[in-house]
């Protein structure tokens, strides 16, 4: 049992298939321990269907699952908090028997601490001031809040969180990150997924992004940021000229159209040694730009789609 | 892993900056006897501590797990008792013996001398026996058709079977606590009728010794006794109906068409056991054996119709609690 595991989640090979449509595809997920993974992808990508399979509601057609060191889901899950596909309470229940319901139904949890942990879970989402309404009478806001109070009734090494901020207003979109945030200072690790990357970007520490079934980038953000590459672009009257300087400078995937002349850059190329080097060899350089694309525009290139094309 | 790994000043806090075990909910949970400073070792490890590793706080959380294996089963029946469909229903069930001996009280004897109502009227302990013949028909199948609605299409409909899923409570739970809690609702809804109809009928035509249909008199003590048979007999096969609307209840996401499903079972075997022709098919239909509670009125007491009815019922529990169980715990949950 001192084993540590080295994987908070890892999955190997995991594939579900319903009929004859592959809705994930041979997916490795690695998520370290302490980490804030965001998992995006597009509307329909399979993201849901992953997560279920994490959390053993669903059967993978292939593949394995390791969680905080087990691999039965069940095993792990008394350690996750989990928001699925939105929140789901007994509707005339109010917000606070919903939670005591979900403790009780948990062979773990200690009936005599039952109402101190119940109220802390209320009191951390801000909705103690609405714990005695039915659930019916909460706003969507409301609810996902009472979702994630949920996932916080017992202590968690793992939070894995759907789409949690859907439905919220932009406040509440930010509160929630607020949260995530200090959950994951606490020392938890926070699977969160979305299809709107704007909305996570700032909190995340590790990335994979999901496209219509597979991984197609994974990995920390600095490391998914440095496969971006800088493109060095000139604009001048002799784009010829222009594109063998950046040649001879070993800039590589040179380019030259009508006016300018471009070329992939690493950091051995400083703009200004690059800029000296052109006008020495006498081109008339009119503008020069190190062109770096957003985490936004590699995820559109990544996923083949706008974030919000498949809404 | 020493036991002294509680320690905070442990090396490997600063070694391993992210640490896997988070304290969300520290501030709630750290008071009691966990506070002292001479602990032994097994007392560190209460489910009060927080403990370092997640492998270790699973155990240590897992012996909590035998204090209270009710608990589940008691939130289950506030959940059934709450609901004010619920209790509407109970209200009807307890209407019936009441309406029945009014109007025996009212209008007298129908005059076909033999029913059990005309008994009734000169012994309120008859009426609840005549309010669950009458009902045993219809009211509390369709009753413990509802309550089987609910427990898993209505959970699944709703989306709390997924959170229920991952709290997480085992698939063979939560169908052995929702089945219990069926029939515990069955008993709920055979003890209403009762209860109510001693009340009224022991309002309207007092409760005396019982004259049982075989001439002999028995005692109240007797009397309650062949009720309390009645009660279980009845129980049992709402039971056997309970099963089989948990098995329905597995296989969609919609209660109502569970429960319909549940009354066309309950409705085409009651045709079927008024085919003449399929005479061979009736003593395994559950609603054959329905009214072989009526022996109860019989001295000596009969046993073997009920002896038979049961084992009929305890058939159909046994086939379909563990359709149920083999449908629902390879299901993928997708709601």
């Amino acid at each position: 049992m001192s084993e540590q595991p080295a994987l908070a989640v890892a999955t190997h090979g995991l594939t579900k298939t319903f009929g004859a449509q592959v809705v994930v595809d041979n997916l490795d997920l690695v998520v370290p321990y302490g980490a804030v993974y965001g998992f995006l992808g597009p509307n329909g990508s399979g993201k849901t269907t992953t997560i279920r399979m994490i959390l053993g509601l669903i059967e993978p057609t292939a593949g394995d699952r390791e969680l905080l060191g087990h691999d039965r889901p069940i095993a792990a899950l008394p350690r996750i908090g989990a928001l699925v596909e939105g929140p789901a309470f007994h509707p005339y229940l109010s917000g606070r028997a919903n939670l005591v319901r979900l403790d009780a139904v948990d062979a773990t949890a200690d009936p005599r601490t039952t109402r101190r942990r119940v109220d802390a879970a209320l009191d951390r989402v801000g909705l103690m001031a609405a714990a005695a309404k039915t659930y019916r009478q909460y706003s969507l806001g409301m609810r996902q809040r009472l979702a994630i109070a949920a996932a916080l009734l017992a202590p968690r090494d793992l939070l894995v969180l759907d789409e949690p901020t859907n439905g919220l207003d932009p406040q509440g979109t930010r509160e929630v990150r607020n949260l995530i945030a200090s959950l994951a200072a606490d020392g938890a690790t926070v699977v969160v997924s979305s299809h709107l990357l704007s909305e996570i970007e700032q909190i995340c520490s590790h990335l994979g992004v999901i496209s219509a079934g597979t991984m197609v980038a994974q990995g920390s953000v600095e490391e998914i940021r440095a496969r971006q590459q800088t493109t060095a672009v000139v604009h001048t009257a002799d784009p010829e000229q222009a594109a063998r300087v950046l040649s001879e400078q070993g800039l590589t995937q040179i380019e030259s159209g009508r006016d300018t002349a471009r070329g992939v850059a690493d950091d051995d190329h400083p703009p200004e040694q690059l800029v000296a080097a052109l006008v020495a060899a006498g081109v008339g350089v009119r503008g020069f730009a190190l062109e770096r694309p957003s985490l936004e525009d590699l995820f559109v290139e990544l996923t083949g789609e706008g974030f919000d094309v498949a809404h | 892993m020493s036991p002294t790994e509680h320690d905070p000043t442990d090396s490997e806090v600063s070694t391993r900056p992210p640490r896997p075990s988070s304290n969300l909910l520290n501030q709630g949970s750290d008071a009691g006897p966990s506070s002292t400073p001479d602990l032994s070792p097994q007392d560190l490890s209460s489910s009060k501590q927080e403990p370092a590793r997640p492998t270790r706080s699973l155990s240590t959380r897992g012996t909590s797990a035998s204090k209270r294996p009710g608990r589940f089963l008691a939130s289950e029946l506030r959940l059934i008792i709450g609901r004010r469909r619920n209790q509407a229903g109970l209200l009807v069930l307890a209407a019936v013996p009441i309406i029945m001996a009014i109007a025996g009280a009212v209008w007298g004897s129908s005059g076909r001398g033999a029913d059990l109502m005309s008994l009734a009227q000169g012994n309120g302990v008859l009426v609840p026996l005549a309010a669950l013949g009458v009902e045993i028909a219809m009211f509390l199948p369709l009753a413990i058709a509802m309550l089987s609605g609910d427990a898993i299409a209505g959970e699944a409909n709703q989306g709390t079977l997924r959170y229920l899923l991952t709290v997480p409570v085992g698939r063979t739970r939560i169908l052995a606590v929702k089945y219990l809690s069926l029939c515990i609702g069955a008993l709920i809804g055979v003890g209403t009728i009762v209860v109510a109809g001693l009340i009224a009928g022991g309002l309207l035509f007092g409760l005396g010794p019982l004259t049982t249909l075989s001439g002999t008199q028995l005692d109240l003590g007797n009397t309650v006794m062949r009720l309390l048979v009645g009660v279980a007999y009845l129980t049992c096969a709402l039971g056997a109906i309970a099963a089989v609307g948990l098995f329905v209840s597995t296989l969609t996401e919609q209660p109502i068409a569970a429960t319909i499903a549940v009354m066309i079972f309950v409705i085409v075997c009651t045709i079927l056991g008024a085919i003449e022709q399929l005479a061979w098919l009736h003593p395994w239909l559950i609603t054959s054996h329905l009214m072989a509670f009526a022996d109860v009125l019989r001295d000596p007491l009969p046993l073997d119709n009920m002896l038979r009815g049961l084992g009929i019922f305890a058939s159909y529990a046994v086939v379909f609690w563990l359709s149920a169980w083999a449908r629902f715990t390879t299901k993928d949950i997708t709601n």
